[in-house]
């Protein structure tokens, strides 16, 4: 009954996790970290 | 002030200084550059404010839109499900710093204090079209240019006017976008005076994304119907205008705890402190999938 009730949080703890391993393994936080450790002048208001 | 909110400010002020712990950079106007940033933060914060040490997950996901050839953000949507699956909006509740600072502006008083009101409900949905638009197919059609970031986000507009006043060279550059993210800005403080969270409730993709998953999300309300009176008590209480009996888990409940606190019979609890049974199969629980 417990694990019918989290089925769908469980399964999307699974996709999140399995989402981030692609992510990692396709070097995508790099790639979060180049655009955040410059500043971002669109965001800052000046584009 | 009530305990409940003592304390979930008190977790809003210390979840904004972790995710802003870079306080030299405030100082020195520059930003933190370290491997922090390579971690979304579960809020709206810019990663050009000096002081923050992770990445806002919506610029991120922008950063991978915005690329001549589209990457699909694989990482940063894990971040953003994996966020929402434990939390949901209690995201929004407790950790968003933008979100707190709404709160502290209605603290302040003022004549006119409204939470509901005519085409409210409506404007509900804008934060989903702004999401789509603004975040998702603008940014895939225009490249290069971050929607959301660049026209509406007021937490880029803070940063922006922090560096501003520390660096000289970028403050000589400020032109026509800027001066319209501030009236933006300023628009969303002025009316959180008078509504309770604006831009939680009417424009903010974050919170959009994670009201869709606050249904299957860990954290959950539940309402006990054997304890409930149905005095509506719960739905006066709640400044994002849920009824909890009604909806316990609507996409746009917070997590706040305010209904729990008005309810004389204490029939609202979050599943995180599972309720008792006590009458046996009789018991019916709203908000139990």
């Amino acid at each position: 009954m417990k694990i019918k009730k989290y089925l769908p949080t469980i399964l999307l703890i699974i996709a999140a996790a399995g989402l981030i391993v692609v992510g990692i393994a396709l070097k995508q936080p790099q790639s979060v970290l180049e655009k955040a450790v410059k500043i971002c002048m669109e965001c800052i208001g000046i584009g | 002030m009530a305990d409940n909110k003592k304390i979930r400010l008190a977790i809003q002020g210390v979840a904004t200084l972790i995710q802003n712990a870079n306080l030299k950079g405030f100082f020195e106007g520059k930003i933190y550059t370290g491997p922090g940033k390579k971690i979304c933060v579960p809020g709206l914060n810019c990663y050009s404010c000096p002081g923050a040490i992770g990445s806002c997950p919506i610029g991120s996901l922008q950063t991978f839109l915005t690329k001549f050839k589209i990457k699909i953000p694989y990482y940063v949507v894990g971040l953003l499900l994996f966020f929402a699956a434990f939390l949901g909006r209690a995201v929004c509740g407790f950790l968003c710093p933008f979100g707190m600072i709404q709160e502290l502006i209605n603290l302040i008083p003022f004549p006119v204090k409204k939470n509901r009101f005519k085409g409210d409900k409506a404007l509900r949905y804008l934060k989903y079209a702004i999401l789509a638009a603004c975040v998702i197919i603008l940014p895939i059609c225009f490249k290069l240019t971050p929607f959301f970031c660049k026209y509406i986000c007021p937490s880029g507009t803070i940063a922006g006017i922090i560096l501003a006043i520390t660096d000289s060279a970028i403050a000589s550059k400020l032109g026509a976008i800027f001066t319209w993210k501030v009236i933006i800005l300023i628009s969303i403080l002025f009316s959180s005076l008078i509504i309770w969270r604006p831009f939680c409730k009417y424009i903010c993709p974050l919170g959009a994304i994670y009201s869709l998953f606050n249904r299957v999300s860990l954290i959950r309300l539940k309402v006990d119907e054997n304890k409930c009176i149905n005095c509506g008590k719960c739905a006066k209480a709640c400044k994002m205008c849920v009824d909890p009996v009604k909806t316990p888990n609507s996409g746009e409940c917070i997590r706040c705890m305010d209904c729990a606190k008005a309810c004389p019979e204490h029939a609202i609890t979050l599943n995180v402190t599972e309720i008792k049974s006590h009458s046996g199969k009789d018991e019916r629980i709203k908000g139990e999938q």
